[in-house]
């Protein structure tokens, strides 16, 4: 399912954002992701984090702008091949966006299930993730029962549990220890080897530097700079690696 | 083999079965069941209605088709014996009268008795006309009545001939007034519940939207997200049918037992058949696929309006 060739996995090319008649929350961001990258999408609270990220996981289209997402036109891309190019992806919410009335275990099955993955085949990696996430004991249980922090970790296993080709994550760690959010870096390390481009909006700078690899790019008020140079000349790097497994 | 696994996947493709349960399922203990119960009872009864009026005009149509009554209205009892014989000797001798028979004096004594009690249907008191109830073959048209009476009126001045179906003329068209009233009490019934599920399923859908929206994102197509509610529906939707039947079933029995202890030959005739009872038993089979459908097709509608 990962990208093969060492070419861009999504292009932005002058692609602005408004809603409704309001002023642009999003300005001529222009950027291209490779396959196997890491990068940090960085800003202050209102710059256009979530909005980006949004256009990202194909949540929203753009008010200009051309966006290419896996080869093909994410604009004019027709309905019906949305849910495609969604399963290439895994999205780990702000507000974790986790099915209420589903318990724990099924809300992380739940992108193998609408994938089509017979149940059978789903009992052992959805309880791996669980596992990984520290929350086996707490599998069957709703998310109104768990903390924040692990409603959270629930968020990232479902995002991550279909080893997407694009993994996009809004400030994942927000709600976690530092322990565990050193833990879930590096799960997205462990990802990101394989071969799946990793975005992880966030504000908080201490995280971008436990991921030496990885690029960062910077919104301020809706327009994006390239405060490291890395998105205007970004080390080349092998798609992927030879897996060596998550944990 | 092949065929019967294709059946049972298309089964489990229509009925959602397989896929998360996505949509909170209420069950009986949510109003949309008990609707299409009511929906279900008050259309199977209308249903039963108009199978057993049907079939009480057909059973009385055919009964009374080319039969006569010839009246001798003449008061004095001889002549009036007189005139009946002549008119049953004509009436044997005239090609195609089927058969005619003199109704016998204490059979029109009891017809008459409801209305003029014992004492006045002795003949002798009010003169009552003497009857003879023949039959003809074929198309019995006014004309051959006329033919008929002009004939017979040579042999008994006081001859009169009725046509049986003509009395009942007005029982029938009102019969089959009630027969349209009970498919258009079907035809109502069946846009109530399309309406109902239609309301069903827009309110499930903006209850669930949060949930629609991740499974959207998590790549889940319009179809997928369609069966789960359509589902849904179908199991409130057969559940509410099998209550239905139930209230249905208690009524029409109820209902067929008065009317057969009434003993009015009409009546009796009205009974359901094995036909009539499977056609019957297509009306929950119908709710459901119905209710499936409508939620089917509100929901794919609902969701091309969502990116």
């Amino acid at each position: 399912m990962n990208q093969a060739a060492d070419g861009e996995i999504v292009h932005f090319d002058n692609v602005g954002l408004r809603y409704g008649t309001d002023r642009e929350v999003l300005s001529d961001v222009s950027f291209t992701l490779y396959p196997g990258s890491f990068y940090f999408l960085t800003g202050a609270s209102g710059a256009g984090k979530t909005s980006l990220l949004k256009l990202l996981y194909l949540s929203q289209r753009p008010s200009r702008g051309m966006i290419r997402m896996f080869g093909a036109d994410a604009i004019t891309l027709p309905r019906d091949r949305l849910p495609a190019f969604r399963r290439r992806l895994g999205v780990v919410f702000q507000d974790f966006r986790l099915v209420q009335h589903l318990s724990a275990f099924d809300n992380i099955a739940l992108p193998l299930r609408v994938a089509g993955i017979p149940e059978r085949e789903l009992e052992r990696p959805v309880a791996d993730m669980l596992d990984w996430v520290g929350l086996a004991d707490r599998m069957q249980a709703p998310p109104a029962t768990l903390s924040g922090g692990e409603q959270q970790r629930v968020a990232i296993a479902r995002a991550v549990i279909g080893r997407p080709d694009l993994l996009i994550a809004d400030e994942p760690t927000g709600n976690v220890d530092p322990e565990m959010a050193v833990k879930l870096l590096r799960l997205f390390e462990a990802l990101n080897r394989l071969g799946t481009t990793v975005v992880v909006a966030t504000h908080d700078v201490h995280l971008l530097q436990k991921v030496p690899d990885s690029l960062i790019m910077r919104l301020d008020k809706g327009r994006l700079s390239d405060p490291t140079g890395a998105l205007r000349y970004p080390p080349r790097r092998p798609a992927s690696v030879s897996p060596g497994g998550l944990t | 083999m092949r065929v019967f696994s294709t059946l049972v996947r298309g089964w489990k493709r229509l009925a959602g079965i397989g896929e998360a349960e996505l949509v909170p399922q209420a069950r009986l203990s949510g109003p949309m069941p008990w609707v299409i119960a009511i929906m279900v009872a008050l259309t199977l009864i209308a249903a039963a209605a108009g199978l057993a009026l049907r079939n009480t005009t057909n059973a009385a149509a055919a009964e009374l088709e080319g039969g006569v009554t010839v009246q001798i209205v003449e008061a004095s009892p001889e002549a009036r014996g007189r005139q009946a014989q002549a008119s049953l000797d004509l009436l044997d001798r005239t090609p195609g009268v089927v058969s005619a028979r003199l109704v016998p004096q204490s059979e029109v004594d009891a017809l008459v008795e409801p209305w003029l009690g014992v004492s006045g249907a002795d003949g002798e008191a009010i003169p009552v006309p003497a009857l003879i109830d023949a039959r003809i073959d074929g198309a019995l048209t006014a004309g051959r009545i006329a033919r008929l009476q002009r004939d017979l009126r040579v042999v008994a001045p006081s001859a009169r001939v009725d046509a049986q179906s003509s009395w009942l003329k007005p029982v029938f068209a009102a019969l089959d007034s009630l027969q349209w009233l009970a498919i258009a009490l079907v035809v109502l019934l069946a846009v109530a519940l399309v309406s109902s599920v239609l309301l069903a399923a827009r309110t499930a859908l903006g209850t669930n939207r949060d949930t629609i929206e991740i499974v959207h994102l998590l790549g889940g197509t319009d179809a997928q997200i369609a069966r789960v509610f359509q589902r849904s529906i179908g199991v409130d939707a057969a559940g509410g049918g099998a209550v239905g039947v139930a209230l249905a079933l208690v009524v029409i029995l109820f209902l067929g037992r008065r009317f057969a202890s009434l003993g009015a030959g009409m009546v009796d005739r009205g009974a359901l058949d094995l036909v009539d009872w499977l056609l019957l038993g297509i009306v929950p089979l119908a709710a459901v696929a119905v209710a499936m459908v409508t939620a089917r097709l509100t929901v794919m509608r609902t969701l091309r309006k969502m990116l």
